[in-house]
């Protein structure tokens, strides 16, 4: 049985960290951008940005200003059993994000859509956002939380199989080059795209793909894993940079997801995990122990799978 | 890489002939004091007819749009983490009002407004924009706040939306996004850029699904 308070007490360490600790693979993918980067402007921009991960790490303080959106990502082991079950867990997390509101501080930015209600906690109605997944094998529990601006850089549109490739190539660049002028998206960011699923996962695929996926991961089927690099490079050839500079920064890496659609349809997102790509995981044990990463591993074989049953792969690959 | 980008120090509140000096794209570090004021302080000082919620010397003449990560501790200390700047666009149609109610001459945000905006409300009012760095660099901008003398219209606006008075040292780094002369940095590098758009798209065509309001033309910006 996991003890709620290991599990609450992690949860905020969590927020702590992904507020304060930008991640290593983002950080090595940025500093490959700096390398690069001839535009004036914008290599003062990736410049600063390096120093100001410095310093929010020497003085533990927030990276970003706008804390974003914290929300949560729960994956369960199949036979993980926690100490007052699925609701005690939700509760260790409203009180965690509530708490680390205060305790880091972060901004209490969630306020109730229309009459502007601000608890000064992050937690309201239907926020923090929890999403949650199962591994096959497991007595442990998965935490992630994303703290993710909440403005600008994410689009759907509902293409057609017959806009093909090309109409996926010009909705991302539409997307890029819109909320890339003036740097309203934040870049170089971790584009994500959605392809396929229904409407609403379709958005929440491309979210994941942007938000849960390490740079330099690259989907298991080759010919995505192509595109992904092949979107990378074409986004860095817009001409443009950090703050919409001109540049050669837009995007760090590029993530996608898929999955199947309405046999008419090929909906498609897009998402931009920016300059404060805030994520931190940790795995708590029945023992009450956590390790801590920076990798989600969000997508496993399991979550991808595209058959009726479970079973025929052994049970150790599907972990990987 | 590429060289080093012209920097100044400007000491706040910033007279005219300090701000003529600056040209867009020069990195800004402010000494002095400066006050924080985004939509929800717009709507109650002009709409509401509230005015200011305190006297200029007490505010100073410099409003960053921006909500600070800080709480107020249960002495009544202010404890400020990062601070950066949120979008500035949404808030052109409050300015002229501002600007008179207000005194301040500069604007610090996020992305800027467009030239018109500055030509009509800002060159008028001697006043000029700068932007944060990234965005943001919100831990180097609270190591430069030394002291936070105040926090009004806390309880009617809630933290987040409440005026921050901040006096800070080299804090920074800004860029001169527009002049005196109402001249803006992200129009100038949109209009380098936009040349090189129209290759990008060869061989595509506009999705099968049209949407209201849509254009094709690339140049246009979402602001």
């Amino acid at each position: 049985m996991i003890p709620l308070a290991s599990l609450q007490s992690t949860a905020e360490a969590l927020m702590a960290k992904a507020a304060i600790e930008i991640p290593d693979d983002y950080l090595a993918g940025l500093r490959r951008c700096a390398d690069t980067e001839k535009g004036d402007l914008s290599a003062f921009v990736i410049q600063a940005m390096l120093e100001n991960y410095e310093a929010a790490k020497e003085d533990r303080r927030a990276m970003c200003g706008d804390t974003g959106v914290p929300r949560w990502y729960v994956k369960y082991g199949n036979e993980a059993r926690v100490e007052g079950g699925p609701v005690g867990l939700e509760a260790a997390l409203r009180r965690a994000t509530a708490r680390a509101t205060t305790g880091v501080p972060l901004r209490p930015n969630r306020v109730h859509p229309l009459w502007r209600t601000d608890h000064n906690n992050n937690v309201g109605i239907n926020a923090p956002e929890i999403e949650y997944a199962f591994h096959p094998e497991g007595d442990w529990v998965d935490l992630t939380t994303v703290h993710k601006g909440g403005l600008f850089g994410s689009d759907y549109r509902m293409l057609f199989p017959g806009d093909g490739l090309e109409g996926i190539r010009r909705f991302f660049l539409d997307t890029l080059i819109g909320f890339g002028k003036r740097g309203l998206a934040c870049q170089p960011a971790i584009v994500g795209i959605g392809l396929g699923g229904s409407k609403d996962a379709c958005m929440v695929l491309g979210k994941q793909a942007s938000c849960l996926r390490t740079v330099g991961s690259r989907n298991p089927d080759p010919k995505i894993a192509a595109m992904e690099e092949e979107f990378r490079e074409l986004g860095n050839s817009i001409g443009m940079g950090a703050m919409g500079f001109m540049g050669s920064s837009m995007v760090v890496d590029c993530h996608i997801e898929v999955g199947y659609c309405h046999t008419g349809g090929m909906p498609m997102s897009v998402h931009m995990f920016c300059l404060s790509s805030r994520r931190a995981t940790a795995r708590i044990f029945p023992d009450g122990r956590a390790e801590f990463r920076t990798d989600p591993d969000w997508f496993t074989a399991y979550s991808r799978r595209d058959t009726v049953e479970w079973g025929e792969t052994p049970l150790l690959a599907a972990a990987q | 890489m590429a060289g080093p980008l012209k920097t100044v120090e400007l000491n706040l509140p910033a007279s005219r002939e300090a701000l003529a000096e600056l040209e867009i794209g020069t990195v800004v570090y402010l000494n002095g004091r400066l006050f924080t004021a985004r939509e929800g302080v717009y709507k109650r000082a002009i709409e509401d007819g509230a005015g200011m919620p305190a006297a200029n010397v007490d505010l100073g003449t410099a409003n960053f749009h921006c909500s600070p990560a800080a709480v107020i501790e249960p002495d009544g200390r202010f404890n400020v983490g990062a601070v950066t700047a949120t979008a500035s666009f949404r808030f052109a149609k409050w300015l002229d009002g501002w600007f008179k109610l207000s005194g301040c001459n500069i604007i610090i945000g996020k992305g800027g407004m467009t030239s018109e905006i500055y030509r009509d409300v800002f060159v008028p009012h001697g006043a000029i924009y700068l932007t944060t760095v990234g965005y943001g660099t919100g831990a180097l901008l609270g190591r430069g706040i030394k002291d936070v003398p105040g926090v009004y219209w806390k309880d009617e606006l809630g933290l987040a939306q409440a005026v921050w008075v901040l006096d800070v040292e080299r804090f920074g780094p800004f860029i001169v996004e527009s002049d005196l002369a109402g001249n803006s940095l992200f129009e100038r590098e949109n209009a380098k850029i936009a040349p090189g758009l129209a290759r990008l798209y060869e061989g595509t065509r506009p999705a099968t699904l049209r949407r209201y309001g849509e254009t094709d033309d690339k140049t246009d910006e979402v602001i």
